[in-house]
């Protein structure tokens, strides 16, 4: 077995015990990128040199006896983080040639840990899609099948992970795109609570519901990559001032007793059969380990889609507002100022991020305010009343992560609101500002992953890996590799 | 002829005296090198984020106390959505809805009538940079050392009817500024702005009329004169049978005229929303009452004090406590020994002439409250004259620092008292002024400032100049 085919876990216990070094991680690393990222394209940048320092560093502190969590352990980073002196594009033209003077939080994090960046992820233009088909840049591949989508946002972090181009990665998360390609990719994809992780360094796409997570091969890994990243950061105002538990001890409790919630809304007529029967099994399997389910209600969820593009694009259209050209990034001249302005964002943006910076817009103008951005905003404390009901009678909600499996690329191409639904199941996690993560439950007939997605409390993300793990335990899909 | 009233409101942004920015660490520091003092938060760089600095909370919670305003328990940010090069985000922080302080006023006294000047809100922003349109190219440059530097927005009620009123509210306001130690109320350099809404209308109509908003009033001098020019322009335009449109103007203070710089239609949808990267303020209880608790004594309060406790007139007191370094000057003086109304009378006559010439504040010049009440005491002693006070010897002190009597003696300046020698110089002068002599007793009695001139002459000034009138007029009668 290659170096790179192991876990967090696996490989912590080679490194501790020196029987491999970071070096030779990071070779078998670099031979399966050079082998198999020109057919998946997870990678915007691949940095190489940058790595090898690092692994120097994290052999050092291993000889020393230092090793923390992540040393030596080689980490993609999707590029919407910025990292000092690292090219960090959002896959945008705009920011084509930009790199950051400043760490971001949960890099710097990480650093800490000893980690190695392998290198920036492909993601959908600045993390505005469902399939990476919006990057600036290139299309990634599902692993699994080379002519399907690997999901989006955070697409080349999942194809990364599956591909086993790196250990773990991370991916950030609006209304889906840690847990959906996770699920179109078969891997383990976790959207912490939000304010659980500092935002401090991640390019905004929508900031009330913007959330830094894990994409990893296992459970175990997940709770290690979050470990961390999370806890308070005075630089981001809305990470939340409290403590945080060790998130690898809950791993391994008995789940006897826990109420897992069926919401009735996210069974719906139409959903793809395959996609249903492993989840409803996985439902089952939850049982015969102890857990009790529970039908629950989530009423406004047939709202949460319209919410969410009116709240996200509103948040976006401000947050892009900074690319114009002045200061930093792509410039196109033009005769006057407002001309130089409207070249450089014409030609900058691709046509995903217009249209919501134009919807965005939109609903913030005077005169339409009320109707829509305020009006989103009441239905989204409707939405969150619905979990904290929901919550009073079940630890966690357990549902499908999408609707489909990984699609044909160019399938919902062409069809914006096509696409948008395939964040239906997500999105609703992410205005209540709840965590989730999606693990793998099964495979279609057509051999693509189906993910389960666990939703939890505020803050409780324990409950969360407790079930993920059990259930994880007690299956194989986990364990299944996609052949390349 | 239809007589006319003005309505006007004012809006005032104070840049605010932390020591670093709204929203990062940066300095706030004045005149330094373009773009020494920004960081990536500041310039606007991808993911980066706010964090509120609490001491410019703390400041505009102490104005809010200052001007009798409601303080917000529970109180947020905004975003104002704009594009311009000099705002690097391409949005401004600033509060809209849910402002930290409401409801307040301030009291001006006009012609010795007080007027309560209603305050709508004071809420917090951050400041933009600026833009510098220097050399031959076709661009302009950006500096944004001023970008987030903590500004509050104060706007007042449209209570204001002239532009006398206009022009005490921008003073009272500055006083509690600066009493308050929040913003150093320099208009000048852009420190204190202020932007007028202006209309007119018909005495004794309810309605208001349409209103232009006025911008660019960059000096105390100009408040006055560009409301005038404005107030003179909108009735000129209605009485010629035109409409005052809706528009923001800007002064110009080189040709003293308004100009239209857009209409309504250009105006900009600001699109504000609640910021999401910060959350929102609660402002606790206890921490308002501490706030309240560090409050000086205000200008009103100080002026009622300095009338009914020293009883000088109220005129003193209003140039004694605009500025609290004057006041307590002032006060300082008066705990020294110093009489408080000849105290506070030289001051406003001697001292202020001086201090204008040097455009200084009385606290940066070498003049000490010790000096004045030495000086005083001289006087009163008769070791020396006033005129002579008040020219080589405050000259003196100003020049160098030393005391009063030490200059006096330094310089011989002890003025004779002693009459037999005030008596000698006098017969002295009458013997050589014959003529004079006879024309006084004839009736000309204008001739006794020629004596008393002559016999100072003599005297090099030194003469107590009472004794040499009185002696002089026993002489001559």
């Amino acid at each position: 077995m290659k170096l790179n085919e192991l876990t967090i876990s696996e490989l912590r216990r080679l490194l501790d015990d020196r029987e491999v070094k970071p070096g030779e991680v990071l070779d078998d690393i670099y031979n399966r990128i050079d082998a198999v990222d020109d057919k998946v394209k997870s990678y915007i940048t691949i940095t190489k040199d940058v790595a090898y320092e690092m692994a120097k560093d994290a052999e050092q502190a291993i000889l020393s006896n230092k090793a923390s969590l992540l040393t030596g352990i080689p980490v993609a980073v999707k590029d919407n983080m910025c990292t000092k002196d690292i090219s960090t594009t959002c896959a945008s033209k705009i920011l084509h040639n930009f790199k950051p003077p400043y760490e971001s939080t949960v890099t710097a994090r990480l650093k800490e840990q000893g980690y190695i960046l392998t290198g920036k992820t492909n993601l959908d233009e600045f993390a505005m899609g469902s399939s990476t088909e919006n990057s600036g840049f290139h299309t990634t591949r599902n692993p699994w099948d080379l002519e399907r989508v690997p999901g989006g946002s955070s697409g080349g972090s999942a194809a990364a992970v599956a591909a086993d181009e790196c250990i773990a990665a991370l991916g950030s998360d609006t209304g889906g795109s840690i847990r959906q390609p996770a699920a179109l990719c078969g891997v383990v994809g976790l959207k912490p609570t939000y304010g659980r992780v500092s935002r401090y360094g991640l390019v905004a796409f929508a900031s009330s519901l913007d959330q830094i997570g894990p994409i990893t091969k296992n459970v175990a890994d997940a709770a290690i990559m979050l470990n961390a990243i999370a806890g308070h950061d005075p630089s981001d105002s809305t990470s939340a001032p409290m403590d945080v538990p060790d998130f690898a001890n809950v791993l391994g409790h008995d789940i006897k007793g826990l109420k897992i919630g069926i919401p009735k809304e996210y069974f719906i007529e139409g959903m793809d059969k395959d996609i249903e029967d492993s989840v409803r099994t996985a439902i089952k399997k939850l049982e015969s380990l102890g857990a009790i389910p529970v039908e629950v209600s989530l009423p406004h969820t047939g709202y949460a889609v319209a919410t969410y593009y009116i709240l996200a694009t509103s948040e976006a259209s401000s947050n892009l507002a900074r690319y114009d050209g002045v200061k930093y990034g792509f410039r196109v001249d033009g005769k006057d100022l407002l001309d130089m302005y409207m070249n450089t964002r014409a030609q900058g943006f691709g046509s995903e991020v217009k249209r919501r910076i134009m919807l965005g817009t939109y609903a913030l103008s005077a005169g339409y305010y009320e109707a829509y951005y305020k009006k989103g905003q009441q239905v989204r404390t409707l939405i969150k009343q619905d979990f904290d009901n929901a919550f009073k009678n079940v630890d966690v909600i357990v549902t499908p992560t999408s609707p489909s499996a990984a699609f044909k690329i160019g399938e919902k191409a062409t069809d914006p609101l096509q696409m948008y639904l395939s964040d239906i199941f997500t999105i609703s996690v992410n205005l209540a500002g709840v965590p989730a993560i999606s693990i793998p439950c099964g495979f279609t007939r057509d051999n693509l992953p189906v993910g389960l997605q666990i939703i939890g409390k505020h803050f409780d993300e324990e409950s969360i890996f407790k079930i993920a793990y059990a259930y994880e335990q007690s299956t194989e899909w986990h364990l299944r590799r996609p052949q390349l | 002829m239809m007589k006319y009233e003005a309505v006007i409101g004012l809006e005032v942004h104070a840049q605010m005296l932390t020591d670093t920015k709204m929203f990062c660490g940066c300095s706030t520091r004045f005149g330094s090198e373009p773009n020494t003092q920004t960081c990536p938060v500041c310039i606007g760089m991808p993911g980066v984020l706010p964090v509120m600095n609490k001491k410019a909370l703390e400041f505009t919670i102490k104005t809010g106390l200052a001007t009798n305003c409601k303080i917000s328990p529970y109180s947020r940010f905004a975003r104002k959505n704009y594009f311009y090069p000099d705002l690097p985000k391409g949005y401004q922080i600033s509060q809209y809805e849910l402002p930290i302080c409401e409801g307040g006023y301030i009291e001006i006294v006009l012609d010795g009538e007080a007027k309560r000047i209603g305050i709508t809100r004071i809420h917090m922003e951050e400041d933009a940079g600026k833009n510098i349109h220097e050399g031959s190219g076709p661009y302009s440059f950006v500096d944004l050392n001023r970008a987030g530097i903590p500004l509050m927005e104060i706007v007042s009620e449209p209570d204001i009817r002239s532009p006398k009123e206009a022009a005490e509210y921008m003073k009272k306001l500055r006083t509690i500024l600066r009493y308050l130690g929040v913003c150093d109320g320099n208009m000048e350099q852009g420190s204190l702005r202020c932007d007028a809404n202006v209309s007119i209308r018909p005495v004794g109509q309810k309605e208001y009329g349409t209103r232009a908003e006025v911008k660019n009033i960059n000096s105390f001098k100009f408040v006055e004169k560009a409301m005038e020019y404005e107030i003179k322009r909108q009735i000129k335009v209605v009485e010629e049978g035109g409409r005052v449109i809706q528009e923001t103007r800007l002064w110009d203070s080189n040709k003293g005229i308004t100009e239209s710089m857009r209409g309504k239609e250009e105006a900009h949808d600001y699109r504000y929303f609640p910021e999401p990267d910060l959350v929102p303020i609660a402002a606790d209880k206890e921490w308002i009452d501490e706030i309240r608790s560090t409050l000086p004594e205000l200008p009103d309060a100080k002026r009622e004090r300095f009338i009914s406790g020293y009883g000088i007139p109220e005129y003193d007191a209003d140039l004694l406590t605009e500025e609290k370094v004057r006041a307590e000057w002032f006060e300082d003086a008066v705990k020294a020994g110093g009489k408080p109304k000849i105290v506070a009378n030289w001051i406003i006559t001697n001292i202020f002439k001086r201090l204008k010439e040097e455009d200084k504040e009385i606290n940066e010049t070498l003049l000490k409250p010790k000096h004045l009440v030495s000086l005083l005491s001289l006087i009163d002693a008769g070791s020396t004259s006033s005129t002579m006070a008040k020219t080589i010897i405050l000259d003196e002190i100003f020049k160098s620092g030393k005391m009063p009597e030490d200059i006096v003696k330094e310089k011989g300046l002890v003025q004779i008292s002693d009459a037999g020698e005030i008596e000698k110089a006098i017969d002295e002068i009458l013997a050589k002024s014959q003529k004079e002599v006879e024309r006084y007793k004839s009736g000309d009695e204008k001739l006794i400032g020629f004596f008393v001139g002559q016999i100072m002459k003599a005297t090099k000034g030194k003469a107590n100049p009472q004794m040499v009138n009185e002696l002089l007029k026993k002489k001559l009668s």
